[in-house]
């Protein structure tokens, strides 16, 4: 057995990569399967499902409910939360790029030395609780919480002003969360950007800005892309943020799928909302492999 | 003018910074509050963390997040290190593939792995526990130790074991005493991630977690789902102190050994 081990090669590989791909097929792979099969099965009548009768009602109460007369109508309801979480995607990742972006070029134009610190202070939040950091922003946030202080400090407003619990509060807390993601795919494009281009831009008599459009910005659009996709895509996904920021009415596509689980207790609509969910993302995955091809690292 | 100058970014980066830890510095400061009402500054005291060192809940749900972080990590960073050695030879058909399914936990949003792994395990028929939550973090532990050692055997010099070959070293003994000393801080950064990713799940661990597997995030979000309070405050800062001193001595080990040669 042993000899058999050292003279093949090939099994080597086998018993060093076999482990861990086991266990991402096993418990993730085969669960996401799962998932997806469940979404097609009928609901249980006590939650549960009902193991042989399938059925597309799940996708189908996606937009329409049944009336008192087995009438299907249609219902916005969950649209309108798919239609919310994209939204408030899109605004965080637009803000994170015209947040990042200049922050990534500053970083990018440092001596190595420093470079090496910031991109390390960019990085710390990723790695604290999330739920932590969201938190921190009920602290601020809240009525009567410290921006309102500060704001009636200063006599911006005599009452008080209450972000809590709104989209806004959602989008600020998301920016929050995912900035770091933004900053640093662009700061790693920019790092490799040849500055005498930038300096050749200078010679031919390109403003600043001109040199920034037609050079800067193009060369480091990898760099762009990738953090877009990496922005956008924890957010469509997000939980914790619009369940502690947006309270009970402003739901998310993640509060959605977890109320099945819960309160609902309906699973094959909420394996259908979170399949749906993963469509998206991997559908978001490939167009940015197939427009950019290498995997973000 | 200065090329290599833009103005405005400097600033940008001023209120970047501002935003990031501004929040985080600020729980820290009320965490030290003498006031009740969290948000008004009365004066200084570490009454809260006593309170929170009383707790018998939060000492449980701590005990349960280091017992999970603990085997979640070792698990994990064994297969990610036998993985990563796999990988580091010659090319293979499918490489790919292996690359992409290792990396699929931190693709997939964890609210859909979250319910994914909830059905798998009611329906297969685990119970609910601390085994389950084991499970689900070795998953999602797996690619954050595999990077860095990858990263570490990417930057390593091919010619250190040949080396070790032409001395007469059999396949073994190279591993031994050339590849694992080399891989080594590597190996410990990628576990201390693995670590801290796994102590500061929320989402999964909300689903797959029975009840008497309460972990310490998901006690701060049933505290945070109460109210806002000192006590909160306390162990907030405290899970974030922990994060950082941990991703410090994990990046400061990753420069250190870079420094050092090999890479």
């Amino acid at each position: 057995m042993l000899e058999a081990i050292r003279r093949s090669p090939r099994l080597q590989r086998l018993l060093l990569i076999g482990p861990a791909v086991a266990i991402v097929v096993v418990f993730m792979l085969l669960p996401l399967g799962l998932m997806a099969y469940v979404s097609f099965l009928e609901r249980g009548q006590y939650g549960g499902v009902i193991w042989d009768q399938y059925t597309v009602e799940a996708y189908v109460g996606f937009f329409f409910e049944r009336d008192f007369l087995d009438n299907l109508v249609v219902n916005t309801d969950y649209v309108s939360i798919y239609l919310r979480s994209f939204l408030l995607s899109l605004l965080t990742t637009v803000i994170a790029l015209a947040v990042g972006f200049p922050v990534a070029l500053y970083i990018a134009l440092q001596p190595p030395s420093r470079r090496k610190l910031l991109v390390f202070l960019v990085t710390i939040p990723f790695w604290t609780n999330l739920l932590v950091r969201n938190y921190a922003w009920i602290l601020l946030l809240r009525t009567n919480g410290l921006i309102d202080q500060w704001a009636q400090g200063l006599g911006l407003t005599d009452q008080s002003i209450s972000i809590l619990y709104t989209p806004a509060a959602i989008a600020i807390g998301l920016t929050y969360s995912y900035l770091p993601f933004m900053v640093l795919p662009i700061y790693a494009s920019l790092e490799k950007l040849d500055f005498r281009l930038v300096e050749a831009a200078y010679d031919l008599y390109a403003t600043r800005l001109q040199a920034l459009r037609r050079v800067v910005v193009p060369l480091s659009l990898p760099g762009i892309a990738a953090g877009c996709t990496l922005v956008f895509i924890p957010c469509l996904g997000a939980y914790v943020t619009p369940e502690l920021l947006g309270g009970s009415k402003e739901l998310m596509i993640g509060n959605l799928i977890q109320l099945q689980f819960g309160a609902s207790r309906n699973w094959p609509l909420g394996s259908a909302l979170a399949f749906t969910l993963l469509a998206f993302v991997l559908l978001a995955m490939l167009v940015y492999l197939l427009r950019f091809r290498k995997l973000p690292e | 003018m200065d090329i290599r100058r833009f103005p405005g970014t400097r600033f940008a980066t001023w209120v970047f910074f501002l935003y990031l830890y501004l929040p985080i510095v600020i729980l820290i400061a009320l965490s030290f509050n003498e006031n009740r009402s969290a948000t008004i500054w009365t004066g200084f005291t570490t009454d809260w963390y006593v309170q929170v060192m009383n707790n018998g809940d939060i000492l449980n749900a701590a005990k349960n997040s280091l017992i999970v972080a603990l085997w979640a990590t070792v698990i994990a960073t064994c297969a990610a290190t036998f993985a990563a050695l796999g990988m580091a030879r010659r090319r293979f058909k499918g490489q790919t593939a292996v690359s992409g399914v290792l990396a699929m936990p931190l693709v997939v949003p964890e609210i859909v792995t979250a319910v994914a792994s909830l059905l798998f395990f009611i329906l297969v028929g685990f119970d609910l526990g601390l085994l389950t939550v084991v499970v689900a973090h070795t998953v999602f532990c797996i690619p954050f130790a595999y990077l860095p050692i990858r990263a570490r055997i990417e930057g390593m010099d091919p010619r250190l074991g040949e080396a070790a070959a032409d001395l007469y070293a059999d396949e073994m003994r190279t591993f031994l005493r050339v590849t694992l000393p080399l891989l080594w801080p590597g190996i410990l950064a990628g576990a201390m991630l693995a670590f801290i990713i796994s102590l500061d799940d929320f989402v999964i661990t909300y689903f797959v977690a029975g009840a008497g597997a309460t972990t310490l995030p998901v006690y701060i979000f049933g505290a945070i789902r109460i109210g806002i309070s000192p006590e909160v405050n306390a162990i907030s800062s405290l899970m974030l102190i922990v994060s950082l001193l941990f991703v410090s001595l994990s990046t400061l080990l990753t420069w250190w050994a870079g420094r050092r040669g090999a890479a």
